[in-house]
């Protein structure tokens, strides 16, 4: 047994160390978590295999070009939104956010750590989504720059939605609520069903959900032919989701609850 | 310097004062145990210290710092918080006992050694078990690790043999110990007596939100006429007797009677002769020195 030095020696590590080590932790436990890839990986690819197979909503052909974009919005938001208020909800409950923001990591640190995790499964789900979606006969079109702008906007949209709902509701608030808003948001969204069965001025309304605009917004950008970035994205998805996103990280940083 | 210098501290819980008014310092390289039954407002003092929790009101210099909200105070505090009852112990349920060592020990420039820190605290077998199949007692001994894995320079450790068997209660006294030694500034609560007294250098009574006495263990349990105690029916009245010897007589527990400050000699006399008057047998009649309990007893009644 090596014998253990106890004289106080404190001092931080370098601020990107104890960031990477975090969001690395942070990443296992995503990963090691059923209930996580159910919701970040299983459900997007099952019901874009399933959807563009099944003929079970009237989608213009070819059906993949409405459906990768949409389970590419599913996933930012399975991994921003739900998969992070209910993980983040509990790690309330348990007083994890507030010993490490009492450690020398920092609540800045922690929340920097938490996003890189986000980002990591991320990155994850496109590159699966994108294989599959390749596999059913998707092509890649339009503008890859504009798709990426759009998904890091969505990300800090429900990222920020998601730790309001994690740091101001009790933890089995955030897990029914984060579910209930998952499944609404995918049904009416335009993700995997497409909103023509609204009437015009309901499916105006649902255009401002943070949801849609992510989806229109993709679909626009993958779209065959848009080869000049951004540019056939509707100016309305960008504002919507930049609305929602600082309105979101408003209400996160006013009303959030690390205890 | 002190390494805690509380003056005093206001906290309120909507309309409970859970500290009102509390103060006491805590010195360096010293073991101090802030002792106090349940809701006497040592954790939200501890909290409080190790910057967990923000005051109303009052003066705290944690290493000449004021601990709330400064982050170059993080690296040389550790802060082990209360796990019983809580549930909330800080810790991701589903981590392993290795990684999250791991990773609090990367935060710290100059961390413990991970696999000693294990091996010492008997945790090195559990080094691939997440922390929700841990039993209380491994929780609290992790727990324990997390607080010295970056080796800080003051440590606040809240009940930290709560719900321990007695040998993980010998390993951790062992190693509070040896922080001591090795110059570490430990700020401990606790309710168990013995363990205050087996391990304080400085040792402050907390009742109601407020200090009622401090001092080392020899200073608090120090008297001039010795302690007498026994045990007969419960419900005497103590008062009687202790008029009679003016000396302080106090039914501790059911049954369970304390005389103090008188000349044991006396003392004694006047218990069997009293106890005699009413028919009743003083059984397990022994005189001897207060103990901390006594003292304890006698504040906080």
């Amino acid at each position: 047994m090596t014998a253990l030095d106890l004289t106080p020696a404190p001092g931080a590590a370098p601020v990107g160390r104890r960031i990477a080590r975090h969001a690395s932790m942070e990443l296992r436990l995503l990963l090691r978590n059923g209930e996580q890839l159910l919701l970040t990986i299983v459900i997007p690819t099952v019901l874009l295999v399933v959807m563009v197979h099944a003929p079970l909503a009237d989608i213009p052909r070819p059906r993949s070009n409405f459906l990768v974009p949409g389970v590419l919005a599913l996933a930012v938001m399975s991994t921003a939104f739900t998969g992070q208020a209910i993980a983040t909800g509990f790690e309330r409950r348990y007083g994890v956010l507030r010993r490490l923001g009492a450690s020398p990591l920092g609540r800045i640190g922690l929340l920097a750590g938490k996003t890189a995790a986000v980002l990591a499964v991320e990155v994850l789900q496109v590159a699966l989504l994108v294989a599959v979606g390749v596999a059913v006969g998707w092509r890649p079109h339009g503008s890859v720059l504009a798709a990426l702008a759009l998904v890091v906007l969505g990300t800090v949209a429900f990222s920020a939605l998601g730790l309001l709902m994690a740091g101001t509701l009790r933890a089995e608030a955030t897990l029914a609520g984060a579910n209930l808003v998952y499944l609404l948001l995918l049904v009416v969204s335009g993700i995997a069903f497409p909103q023509s069965d609204f009437s015009p001025s309901v499916r105006s309304g649902l255009r401002l959900l943070p949801s849609a605009a992510l989806a229109d917004g993709l679909r626009a950008a993958l779209a065959p032919g848009a080869a000049i970035p951004g540019a056939a994205v509707p100016g309305r998805a960008w504002v919507v989701l930049a609305v929602w996103a600082v309105a979101a990280t408003a209400a996160a940083v006013r009303w959030f609850r690390w205890a | 310097m002190t390494a805690v210098e509380v003056r005093d501290l206001r906290r309120a819980y909507g309309s409970v004062r859970a500290v009102d008014g509390l103060s006491f310092t805590a010195p360096t390289a010293k073991v101090t145990a802030v002792l106090g039954r349940n809701g006497a407002g040592k954790t939200t003092t501890v909290e409080i210290c190790a910057g967990l929790r923000p005051r109303d009101g009052g003066e705290v210099a944690v290493l000449g710092q004021d601990p709330w909200h400064n982050a170059a105070l993080k690296p040389s505090i550790g802060v082990m918080p209360q796990a019983a009852g809580s549930g909330a112990a800080g810790v991701y349920p589903a981590a392993r006992v290795g990684e999250v060592l791991r990773l609090f020990a990367s935060f710290a420039a100059h961390p413990l050694d991970v696999d000693a820190l294990l091996d010492r605290l008997d945790l090195a077998r559990l080094a691939g078990t997440a922390w929700r199949r841990l039993s209380g007692g491994e929780q609290q001994r992790l727990s324990l690790a997390l607080a010295v894995v970056g080796r800080p320079a003051l440590v606040f450790l809240d009940e930290p043999t709560a719900g321990l068997d007695v040998a993980a209660r010998h390993a951790t006294w062992s190693l509070i110990e040896d922080l001591r030694t090795a110059g570490v500034s430990v700020v401990l609560t606790t309710h168990a007596m013995d363990e205050a007294e087996k391990l304080a250098d400085h040792v402050v009574v907390v009742a109601a939100g407020r200090v009622v006495a401090a001092g080392s263990p020899a200073e608090l349990t120090r008297d001039d006429g010795g302690t007498v105690r026994f045990t007969a029916v419960p419900g005497l009245p103590v008062a009687e007797l202790a008029g009679r010897l003016a000396a302080s007589v106090r039914e501790t527990k059911p049954g369970q009677y304390v005389v103090t400050g008188a000349a044991a000699q006396a003392a004694l006399t006047a218990v069997t002769a009293w106890c005699a008057e009413r028919g009743v047998l003083p059984e397990h009649l022994s005189t001897g020195r207060r103990t901390l309990e006594d003292v304890f007893v006698e504040l906080t009644a």
